[in-house]
Formats: structure tokens, sequence, C-alpha cells
């Protein structure tokens, strides 16, 4: 049972587990999905990539943010069955540019390098962002780090 | 050639009946400066004076008075250009000294005609080169046309002909032969030969010389304006079918760029986007700003020596390091074993200030070292301690701001101040370090974040060491202006289990030094002897541009006053500490948080990139006092506002360390937004065994409230629910029962 305690202006309540257990009757405004205002994931209502999204980190504005832009943008806008597979240049010329900056964006050998990650991370973000998913994206998000991993090597 | 003499052809007669006008009008007159072309061919027109009627003589009116009008202006722009022809031959002479080879100043004499002459004179150009008398005829007949091309910014013509007010008699001589190949030029060039439209040649230039334009006058780098003038030379002479100029032209750009560069210019003089302070807010704004505008060129101006680093860090993990060289690397291990340097970026992220006006997409670059000490609102201008000035489209200013002092230290004499540390910069970090190694006994005064912290940090190097740690303030409790009464109390006794002497209550009233040792009394009587002192004591915000750019100042918060879009005036906006700004939800208000410094600066870049997007999104704050208890929080924490706190009991698994585990990152601020992009790090370490508090408040939520609504949440060891908070906060609601409010934060939960 809640205990309610006052301490001059300020008031003290314990609850137990089972007191927070029934749903709550607290009315929240509802969102209004095109609030200019608000601050936006990766992908915005537009449609169009949000470069200022905490998520991408500096990426998007380091030495390679170009590069970085182009390659995500194709990768975006890419209509293809296997997404973003027309989109090897723009990534070959990320990659080139990342690695002329080893100290920003850290390569590793064995696991999967810091750019692989980002990238399919912001694809991911970008999956989990946008409202329609739809399962072509989904598959070329696994086949992404192979179109990579052929790049790279 | 042909083309052009067919063009001519066209156009003589208009050329003529114009000027055969303008003569009659001229001779009527009586005025003597009217440059009527001698030579044009007299022929009468049906439209003589014995023809038409009234609209005749109207017409024949206008045309004179453009005629008179050009003539005036064409006249008053040679004078001009006469005294700026004087002052560049003088720069010249003096630079062309420097030069080694004699080349360069012939080259140079050709080059600027060929400037001006833009396109027309290139054909005669090369073959004037050699001889610089043939030059005569078309150096002034360019100089002529520049006449009517202020915008052209090199005016000496060849030293050999010295008179740079051509009669206008020879206006029209040589145009019809290099009227030349350039295809768009013969149009347009055949009109100029009037005295009639000198105006219309000015525009015809302007159009044509684009890059001259970019070194106004003397204002920027002077080696450069060689460099660039001799460009459209090239250019120009590019266009001509002879490939002789364009040879020694860019080796004549060589020449007299490294013969005239002053050692001097190492700052860009004009910057599209300059931040003054390089702080948490400039480097997030850099960010946002090199995010929205592509290729953007970011400025960053910074008194510190350091390249931009955040500063939680320094009171907390800094201290929590296992590796000696952590004041040399300035690296931490953040709880989720993951490591990273306080510094935003690396070095190698930003471009150096001299490469940044060539730098092809453009990039942040940082000048340390360098104090703006003015600002000149109305010119765009910056000046800084050396006296070197820079310009800018977009400022921002970011300066944060200077730890506050006690007057009785300050007063106390130059033994105390030693001993005293104002905390806030790595410089501050790397020498408290050094001195807490050495010595016994150690005060804090300040009971705050920065005081709480540094408390608890130096406590726990006391377990290790010999050292004593006191920390003593006015209030009741730790973080008092925080935290309601009970919940600073608790806070106290957990900052004295951390191995921290507190004094509650009090006021220094003097401090001594006595035997190399420092005396502090108390109002109350007591005495505190101690070897250190760290005053943190309050922030003040550096308003010291303020004066200079005539920016106003807020009495309540301090800071600079802006408006909701976080701007002080046009062009120019303010971020992070020095900002005092309207909170649309909350009211006016400064805020000294990292969070809200990232949030200011990264809303003030999309502003100055065109955004105007007001103060929205609510920045959080969050202070950890050991590994045991951190708390997040957001909006105005204020603990003279009534207070509603729920709390749930506190099990091993809530703790700030395992809430950083979980989400992967070290900073609490970007656990919320990074960890979208970042995969979470699996935690399959297990929480680690520690005692069940016995204390009531192990977590919870804190609402603060004004006029019924929230105004402020604190999660009291309860992470990774700010969304939750944020959104109550941004509602605006009241609520009637906040226990309910409280349960939408599951706080049984992980």
């Amino acid at each position: 049972m809640s205990s309610i305690r006052e301490e001059g202006k300020d008031q003290i309540i314990f609850v137990t587990k089972e007191d927070h257990a029934t749903p709550s009757s607290a009315e929240l405004v509802e969102e209004d999905p095109n609030d200019p205002y608000e601050e936006r994931g990766l992908i915005l209502p537009s449609g169009e990539i949000n470069w200022n999204c905490p998520c991408l980190g500096g990426m998007a504005s380091g030495p390679c943010g170009t590069d970085f832009k182009d390659a995500f943008s194709c990768f975006h806008y890419s209509k293809e069955e296997v997404k973003g597979s027309e989109c090897l240049e723009q990534f070959r010329a990320m990659q080139e540019c990342m690695q002329r900056y080893p100290e920003l964006y850290p390569q590793e050998d064995d696991k999967v390098s810091e750019t692989d990650k980002t990238s399919q991370d912001s694809a991911s973000a970008e999956i989990s962002g946008a409202n329609s998913t739809s399962p072509t994206v989904q598959d070329s998000n696994t086949t992404q780090p192979n179109t990579e991993g052929s790049v790279e090597s | 050639m042909l083309k052009c003499r067919n063009v001519w052809k066209k156009l003589a007669p208009l050329a003529r009946a114009s000027s055969t006008v303008c003569r009659q009008n001229v001779r009527r007159a009586g005025l003597p400066n009217g440059r009527i072309p001698a030579r044009v061919p007299v022929a009468h027109m049906s439209t003589g004076p014995t023809g038409g009627g009234g609209e005749n003589h109207l017409y024949v009116l206008l045309v004179g008075a453009a005629c008179l009008g050009g003539g005036i202006y064409a006249y008053q722009t040679i004078k001009g250009d006469q005294q700026r022809y004087q002052d560049r031959i003088n720069e010249i002479s003096s630079r062309s000294q420097k030069a080694a080879t004699e080349e360069p100043t012939t080259p140079i004499q050709s080059e600027p005609p060929a400037v001006k002459a833009s396109k027309t004179e290139a054909v005669p150009e090369p073959e004037t080169q050699a001889a610089p008398s043939p030059e005569e005829p078309s150096p002034p007949v360019p100089d002529v046309e520049l006449a009517a091309a202020p915008s052209e910014t090199a005016e000496p013509p060849p030293e050999p002909s010295p008179p740079s007010e051509p009669s206008p008699a020879e206006l029209t001589e040589p145009p019809p032969a290099p009227v030349v190949e350039s295809a768009d030029e013969p149009v347009v060039e055949a009109p100029p030969e009037e005295a009639a439209e000198p105006p219309a040649a000015r525009v015809v230039e302007e159009e044509q010389s684009p890059p001259s334009e970019p070194s106004p006058a003397e204002l920027t780098e002077p080696p450069p304006a060689p460099v660039v003038e001799s460009e459209p030379t090239a250019a120009a002479a590019a266009e001509s079918p002879s490939a002789e100029p364009p040879e020694p032209q860019p080796e004549v750009v060589a020449v007299s760029g490294v013969d005239s560069t002053p050692a001097s210019l190492k700052v860009p003089s004009h910057t599209p986007y300059l931040l003054i302070g390089g702080g948490t807010a400039s480097f997030a704004a850099a960010r946002s700003i090199r995010a929205r505008d592509p290729g953007a060129k970011v400025l960053i101006v910074t008194d510190e020596p350091d390249l931009p680093y955040m500063r939680p860090p320094l009171s907390k993990e800094l201290w929590f390091s296992d590796d000696p060289s952590v004041t040399e690397t300035l690296r931490f291990k953040q709880w989720n074993g993951k490591e990273r340097s306080i510094y935003f970026q690396p070095a190698s992220f930003y471009i150096n200030p001299e490469e940044l006006d060539s730098a092809e997409n453009g990039g942040v670059a940082v000048l340390t070292g360098k104090k703006v000490v003015q600002m000149d609102v109305r010119g765009n201008k910056v000046k800084l301690d050396d006296e070197t000035e820079i310009s800018y489209d977009k400022c921002l200013i970011a300066t944060g701001g200077v730890p506050r002092n006690l007057q009785v230290i300050e007063r106390a004499g130059e033994e105390v101040t030693q001993k005293t540390t104002l905390f806030r910069k790595i410089d501050d970090f790397k020498s408290l370090d050094k001195v807490t190694r050495n010595i016994k006994s150690i005060t804090i005064i300040g009971g705050g974040f920065l005081g709480s912290e540094l408390a608890c940090a130096l406590g726990r190097r006391s377990h290790e060491s010999d050292l004593e740690v006191i920390q003593m303030y006015p209030e009741k409790g730790n973080m008092g202006k925080v935290l309601p009464e009970y919940l600073s109390n608790w806070t106290t006794e957990k900052v004295k289990r951390e191995g921290v002497k507190v004094i509650t209550e009090a006021l220094v009233k003097s401090v001594t030094c006595k035997d190399d040792k420092l005396e502090i009394q108390l109002k109350d009587g007591r005495l505190v002897k101690t070897d250190h002192i760290v005053a943190a004591v309050g922030l003040e915000p550096n308003v010291d541009l303020a004066k200079s750019a005539g920016l106003e100042v807020d009495s309540d918060f301090g800071g600079y006053r802006v408006n909701a879009e976080l701007q002080a005036r046009s062009n120019i906006w303010v971020a992070g500490d020095a900002a005092c700004f309207y909170d649309i939800r909350l009211g006016r208000r400064r805020v000294e948080h990292h969070d809200h410094a990232v949030v200011s600066g990264r809303l003030a870049g999309e502003n100055m990139t065109g955004a105007n997007k007001p103060y929205w999104h609510q920045s959080m704050f969050w202070s950890d006092l050991g590994p045991d208890v951190g708390y997040e929080a957001i909006g105005i924490v204020d603990s003279s506002l009534p207070t509603v706190g729920v709390f749930a009991k506190a099990t091993a698994k809530d703790t700030p360390k395992a809430a950083t585990e979980q989400s992967g990152t070290g900073i609490r601020s970007e656990s919320e937004t990074e960890d979208t992009a970042t995969s979470p790090v699996a935690s399959s370490t297990p929480a680690p065994a520690m005692e069940q508090h016995k204390d009531d408040y192990g977590k919870g939520v804190i609402f603060y409230l004004r006029d019924k609504v929230v105004v402020g949440i604190i999660l009291w060891n309860v992470f990774n629910r700010m969304p939750i908070a944020r959104k109550i906060i941004k509602d605006g609601e009241e609520h009637a029962d906040l226990n309910e409010v409280a349960k939408l934060f599951n706080i049984h939960e992980d």
C-alpha cells in the first residue's frame, strides 16, 4: 500500500510494485507527427535523411562527411532489389576517405569495421525510425554488409 | 574578326545617329566636358533638327542627357581611377622590389591591362606584351572601359603608359579590331564605344569578370589579390586564340604570390561561420552547421590552448581512472569498458585555419590561444587580441563563463590565491591532480554539482592516499538548492560515506595563510586548517563582448539575452552557458549544463543555417555521487518549489554503472540519442553484489511543480526514461494525481 508523507512543502509517496501494477490514468497530449519544432530521428517525415541526427555522430560533418552523405543518400534512395547495389562506387569512395583518417574512423580488421557498423546501424535506425518498413529493406540490411565486405576485400 | 565587323557594320548607323545627336546637343548646350567621340563620321539623318517635331526634341533631349550623364560619370571615374592607380603602383613598386626576377614586372604590367580589358584586349595583349610602348593604345581603352567598371580593383596600367586618362578620342579606335573572337563579346562591346553607355559597359565588365570580384580592394590579403587578378587574366587570356598569355600568367601568379606573402596572414580574414569560444556549445554548432550546409567553412576561435572537449569527465571519470598518465592522455574508461578521450574529436578531424579558405569541401578549423576582444556588429567583423580582424557572415558567441571566486579569497592576498583552484578547464584538472598528490588536506568550498562531484572523487582518492577531504557550504545539505530537503540530507550522508568531511551551514569569513597552511575562519567561529582550497561557488557568464557588440545582458540570470531562437541580433547567436534564452515552455532561463550546451549549440547551428527553430527539445542533466548514487534531471529543478516524490525500494541492479553498461554509452545524455545508432552492448555482466540500501529513497521520481504544473523532474536512480519525463514537461498539463503520472515511469522495473 502506498504511504504518503508531508515534509513542509514536499510530499513523499512510497509505492510498492502492486501499487503501480494498474495502468496509469494520467493523460498525455497526443503527439503531432508534423510538429516542426520536434527533434527528428534519422528520417524526416518527408522521407529525407536528417543529417543532423545525433545518432550519426560526426559522420556527416567530418572530413569524410561529403562522401558519407553521397554514399548513404544513394543507399537511402536506392530502389534496387538489392538495396544499395548501385552504390558501390560511393561506398568505395567513402571507405577510401575514411582510411585516410584512421584516428577518426578506426578500422578493426578482425571485427566489422566502424564504418560498416555505423552504416549498418544507420540503416537499421532508418528501418526502426521509419513507420512503414518493407521486407525488402529488411533483407537489404543483411545483404549490405556483404556488399561492403566485398568492397573492403 | 569578320563577325565583329559585320556586327559593327550593323550597329554603326545607330552609333552614328546617337553620336550626331550628342554632338549637336552639346554644341547647343555649350558644355566643354562632354566626351564626344570625335572620330564618328558626320552624317545627317532624317531625324535632324529640321525634321520631326516635339517628340523628336524629346528624343534628342533624352539621348543628350544620357550622353551628358555618361560623360560626367566617365570623367569622375577616371579621376578616381587615377588616384587608385597611383596607390596601386606604389604598392606594386614596393612589392616588385622584392621580386627576384625581371619577368614578374613585365607580365604584371601586361597583366592588369589584360584584366581590365577582360576579353577584348586578349588578342592585342600578347602582341603588346613584349613591347610595352605599343600598349598605349590598348590600355587607355580598357582604362576608360574600366573606368566604367569600378569593380575592377587593380588599376595599375603598365608603367610605360602613364596617361591613364585616355582622351575619349581613342575610345572608339582600337575596339573595332580587338572586338575579338570571344563570341559573347561583340554585341556587348560595340555599344560601349559610345560615351553614352559607359554604365552598360560597367555591367558588362562586371559580368565578365566575376573572378576578380573576390578580392575587394585591399581589405583582404593583398597577396591573393595579384593572384586572383592574374587568374581572370589567365581566364581571359585563355579565351583568346593566342596561347601565349595563359602560360606566363600562371607562372606570374606563382611568382607574385610567393614574393608578396606577408608573414602575419595565417588567419583567414573572412569566414562564413565564426564561432567564438571552443567549448561544447561551439562544437555542437560546428557539427550542426557542417551537417546542414554541405561544404561549410567554420572557424572556431578559442582562448584555450585545447581543441574542443567535454567537461563532465573532468570532475568525475578522469578522477576514477587507474591510468597514471591520465593527465596527459585525458582518456577515461567509461563504465561499459569503452575508453574515449574527453576531446570530442581528434586533431585530424579539424583543418588548419590557413587552409580553411581553400578547402574544397569546407571543414572546421580551430584557432587556439586567441581571444576575441572586440566585435563590430555593423561591419560583421571581430578583432582578436593580436589586432587581427576577421569578418564573418554568421557568428555564434559561445564564450561560456569563468568560475566565480569568493571575495574573501580574492582579497586575502597572493599566498592564499596561489593555494586556491578555480576549477573549470583541463589545466585546472592537471594542476589539481598534481597538487592533491603532494598535500595532506584539501577543502572544497561549495555544495553544488561541481563541489559535490569533486568532493566525492577526491574522497575516493583519500582511501588510497593520506588525503583529508573537507567540503563546506552555506546550505544544510549537498545539492541543497536542487534537491528537496529530505533528499539533500540523504545525499549528504552518501557523500560522507565516500570519505568526505562535510561541514554544513558554513559561511567563510576570512582566509589567511600561516606557516604555509591555510586557515579558514567561519562566521560561526569554527576554524578549518587545510593545505589547498577548491572554490566551486558558481560560474560567471562571460559577457565581455556585450559592450563592443551592443548586445543586451540579462540582469536576472546574467549572460547575453537572446530570443527563443537563440538569436541576439542579426547574424549573431548565443548558445551554452552564456545564453540567457527564452524557453517557450518554461520561461526565460540560463542553464549551465553539458546537455544544454549540446542542445543549444546544435540549435544555434541549425538556425545559423536557416532553420528558425525555437528552443523546444528540453535538455537534461545528470550527476553521479559515486558509483551508487546517480540521478538524471530535466527542466527547472529548484528546491524552493513544492515537490512530490514517488519512491520504491532500490535493488542492486539500480545503479548508474548498470545503466551505462546497458545502453553502451559513457555519457548519460548520449544514451538516449545515440542509442538508435549504436548497437547496445549485450550486458551479460551480472549486477555487482551490493548491500541493499536501508534508506527509503532507493529509487524514484520527483516532480517539481509551479502553479500545479510539472516544470521539473528528477529521476532518482531510475535510468533511460528521460523521454517520458521530457514529454510530461512538454505537455505542461495540470495533473491531479502525480502518483498516476509516476506510474508511467515503471520505477519498479529495470
